[in-house]
């Protein structure tokens, strides 16, 4: 299916969740989605068998600034070989989206790469913990307006 | 897998025996680890309960650094250091993915260039996987009969950039040195001598009764669980799913020449196990070395460089580019707001994924088994911790 399809098919069974289209090229178009449905939406995505978007290759966080973050679902389809981007966006002082770990097991460790560098908690996460950084790291490191701690646990952070 | 009823084992007086379970930390400095990775197993006995991987030790802030440079050039040099096994892979697709970014295209010979070196390399990477696997499980040789070869892709390279392990070689908008005088030759004389020995790893390793029941029937991945969990390259193609960027989304110029992705087809045991990933690997090295004989025969004169501003500047927008890199699917998220510095670089490591699944296939196996897996997977650590 081409992009157009695919967003057409969202729209028709999702209407209120979908916030905007992008159209660039066929590989990099986006859909932006609602936090709140997007359960439903990745089931569809992944379920419907027109779509079968089986695999999740990359998840990705952005933090954009002005005090909203961003999650991008890079999707593709090993059966009908087609794929789509999905975007959602949440305000940072209280960044949550639900996990889609139990529709596509890859998202798990993404997950927690997400909530490790920009901090997005993840509902319904069956092991939110950080992955990249130490258990006990203060801060978010990809966040725009993070800054590094002075010492941590006694070591001289920035040199 | 093992199934053991530990309830109904008494002493011969009658006694049941107790037992309970421990918690084994396999690394993070540990020879079959492959770098800092740190394995929590839960063992009842010698059968593994749990897995659950810690990952981070090697984390270098990759996407931080990245973004605190002052052009998207700068990023390549920390390219390299993801995968340090395949730096070339690595290079290959970050300058595709800014290239994309910028709408331009290279010069032929740049293309030519390039695919020599990325399968070249990803014939290096996988003497790597499959030599030290051969040594996880305990065979010596394969490793040095291995590496010996490797140390002849090493040369080549060295020649063309000086470099042995991390080259800085691939440059948004072309490459930093032609090719030097006589590297074709060399090049083409190698891949004469390396198609022998391809039969030599097999008689030593491949086909050796003690590797073969170590791996055979062990850790099977099945087709299913390997998308699911986002697996690429050589583990998703172990387990017998027909998948390769190079020809089902094609870059470069992959669709030029004429090869055939591999697959696991369960021909020791069941499809998906660790025999499988390992032959995949084997036989890819022999498609690869096809690749480079005909990019080698068809390569034209010209530039190395094309024309591009000093200081890069994209128009606001965003890539996802992926590139089949020797472990598997590399992709490169970019984001950029129309300045001179990547506003996001996301690095989807393709081992990053392959290890998650690492608690899925080794449940119920025995401790050394694990050892198998792990290594079948052929991880490099800092790809997975960027």
């Amino acid at each position: 299916m081409t992009f157009q399809e695919i967003s057409d098919k969202l729209k028709e069974n999702f209407k209120d969740s979908i916030l905007e289209v992008k159209i660039v090229s066929p590989a990099d178009s986006s859909v932006k989605v609602t936090s709140n449905n997007w359960r439903d939406i990745a089931r569809f995505l992944r379920d419907d068998p027109s779509l079968k978007f089986d695999y999740l290759m990359c998840l990705s966080g952005v933090d954009y600034g002005k005090g909203v973050l961003g999650t991008v679902y890079n999707i593709y389809s090993m059966t009908h070989k087609h794929r789509v981007n999905i975007k959602i966006e949440v305000n940072s002082d209280n960044p949550e989206i639900p996990t889609v770990s139990d529709i596509w097991p890859t998202a798990n460790w993404h997950e927690r790469e997400v909530y490790d560098m920009f901090g997005i908690k993840f509902i319904g996460h069956p092991d939110l913990r950080r992955i990249l950084m130490p258990d006990d790291w203060e801060g978010h490191p990809l966040r725009k307006d993070y800054q590094v701690a002075e010492f941590y646990r006694g070591i001289k952070v920035q040199y | 897998m093992p199934e053991t009823n530990l309830e109904n084992i008494t002493t011969s007086t009658g006694r049941p025996l107790r037992h309970e379970e421990v918690v084994v930390n396999v690394g993070p400095q540990h020879p079959a680890t492959h770098g800092v990775l740190r394995l929590e197993v839960v063992l009842d006995g010698e059968i593994v309960v749990d897995v659950i991987p810690h990952i981070g030790y090697l984390h270098r802030c990759f996407e931080k650094h990245a973004e605190s440079m002052n052009n998207y050039q700068q990023v390549v040099p920390y390219v390299d250091r993801m995968d340090y096994c395949a730096a070339m892979n690595m290079d290959f697709g970050y300058v595709l993915a800014v290239e994309k970014l910028l709408g331009i295209t290279v010069p032929e010979r740049v293309e030519y260039i390039r695919v020599i070196m990325a399968e070249l390399q990803r014939i290096a990477s996988h003497l790597i996987a499959a030599g030290t696997y051969g040594l996880d499980i305990g065979a010596w040789t394969p490793f040095l009969y291995m590496f010996r070869e490797r140390e002849r892709i090493l040369d080549l390279f060295e020649m063309t950039c000086g470099a042995r392990l991390l080259y800085n070689y691939m440059w948004v908008g072309g490459v930093s040195h032609d090719l030097p005088p006589g590297f074709i030759d060399k090049a083409k004389d190698f891949c004469s001598y390396f198609r022998p020995k391809v039969k030599e790893y097999n008689d030593l390793l491949s086909y050796n009764d003690i590797f073969i029941r170590r791996t055979a029937n062990v850790g099977v991945l099945p087709a299913d669980v390997a998308i699911a969990y986002g697996c690429s390259g050589p583990v998703l193609r172990g387990s017998g799913v027909d998948f390769d960027i190079r020809r089902d989304d094609p870059y470069s110029i992959y669709n030029r020449f004429e090869w055939q992705p591999q697959i696991g087809r369960g021909e020791m045991g069941t499809t998906g196990d660790c025999w499988d990933r390992y032959m995949v690997r084997i036989r890819e090295m022999e498609q690869s070395i096809n690749i480079v004989e005909q990019a080698l025969n068809q390569i034209p004169d010209g530039d190395v460089f094309s024309a591009i501003p000093k200081r890069i500047r994209p128009n606001p927008g965003e890539v996802y580019v992926r590139t089949e890199s020797a472990r598997g699917e590399l992709g490169f998220y970019i984001v950029s707001d129309g300045s001179g510095s990547p506003y996001r670089v996301k690095g989807r490591s393709p081992c990053f994924s392959n290890l998650s699944v690492i608690p899925e296939i080794s449940r119920g196996c025995m401790v050394a088994d694990l050892i198998a897996i792990a290594g079948s997977l052929d991880i490099v650590l800092g790809e997975v911790d960027r």
